[in-house]
């Protein structure tokens, strides 16, 4: 079982990866690259905020800067577009063996559930953090970097356990105790900065929320429609 | 034996005991949970420059 898990996971990985990374080019990884020229050539408008290290430009620039700063940093253009394919390999597949260990445990999987269990990843690590926390271009104004890690992570959890007492359990006392889990991060609230905004103008930083949660749910749609094949045919020749 | 023959056929992986999924299901879990950190939150300056973009898009408050 454990090699079924592990097989039916990298595969997918690479494979949901490969295609990511070829989403990003479209809008995200573009939006990205648009508000680094705003980080390079600006100073953040207030210093009120805890520090978000983009708000100091000369810690964070891909190529030159870091180079100046003397930390590695991958070199633009064809290295640093190796760095995020490996990057995003790494990802799905630690996405995919999350995906396929549930998979172990619920039984009866294929793909057509797979996307089912795709989507309810989308769920738990992108739409429910993204309602506090939106995804962020660089040069953001941020809350203290531990409390944003604290509530994504609860959120995560929270949201899982939620989805599965809806999903899995019939009565009603663990349907209304997993509404109240999905609930109960966005009523505690995520940490926000005391200033909002960013280095780069509003519009940049909204179309950049869009394109990165439309990236990321074809992205889990396809990772969860393909692990859960894989899963399914490695447990037919197993 | 005839008896236990039958069983045995009748049980594929997705009728395994829970006891029997449990530690691959958890070295699964826990792999994914590792790189996941690694990939993705780990403070690692270095980690961080190469990761950045991935970071960005899966929108993964590292920094």
């Amino acid at each position: 079982m454990l090699r079924q898990i592990l097989a039916s996971a990298v595969i997918a990985g690479a494979l949901a990866g490969i295609l990511v990374s070829g989403l990003q080019t479209i809008r995200v990884v573009p939006l990205i690259l648009e508000a680094e020229t705003y980080e390079s050539t600006s100073e953040p408008s207030s210093t009120a905020t805890t520090a978000h290290h983009h708000d100091t430009p000369a810690s964070h620039d891909h190529g030159e800067g870091i180079a100046a700063s003397g930390v590695w940093a991958p070199e633009e253009g064809v290295e640093r577009t190796l760095y995020t394919l490996l990057t995003n390999i790494l990802t799905a597949t630690a996405f995919a063996l999350l995906l396929t260990a549930c998979y172990a445990l619920a039984g009866h999987v294929d793909g057509r559930r797979g996307m089912l269990w795709g989507l309810a990843g989308f769920a738990v690590f992108h739409l429910a953090p993204s309602l506090g926390l939106p995804p962020e271009l660089p040069g953001s104004m941020a809350a203290p970097l531990y409390d944003r890690q604290a509530w994504w992570f609860g959120t995560v959890a929270a949201t899982a356990a939620g989805l599965a007492l809806l999903v899995f359990h019939r009565e009603d006392v663990f349907k209304v105790l997993g509404v109240a889990l999905l609930a109960l991060p966005h009523l505690i609230g995520a940490p926000h900065p005391e200033v909002h905004g960013g280095l780069a103008p509003p519009q940049l930083a909204s179309q950049y929320v869009v394109a990165a949660l439309v990236t990321a749910g074809v992205f889990w749609v396809f990772l969860g429609a393909v692990s859960g094949f894989l899963f399914h045919r490695m447990e037919e020749e197993a | 034996m005839r008896h236990s023959s039958s069983v045995k056929t009748l049980s594929s992986t997705q009728s395994l005991s829970l006891s029997a999924k449990a530690t691959p299901v958890l070295i699964a879990a826990l792999l994914g949970m590792f790189m996941l950190y690694g990939v993705g939150f780990a403070g690692s300056q270095t980690l961080h420059n190469a990761a950045h973009d991935g970071r960005h898009a899966f929108a993964f408050p590292c920094h």
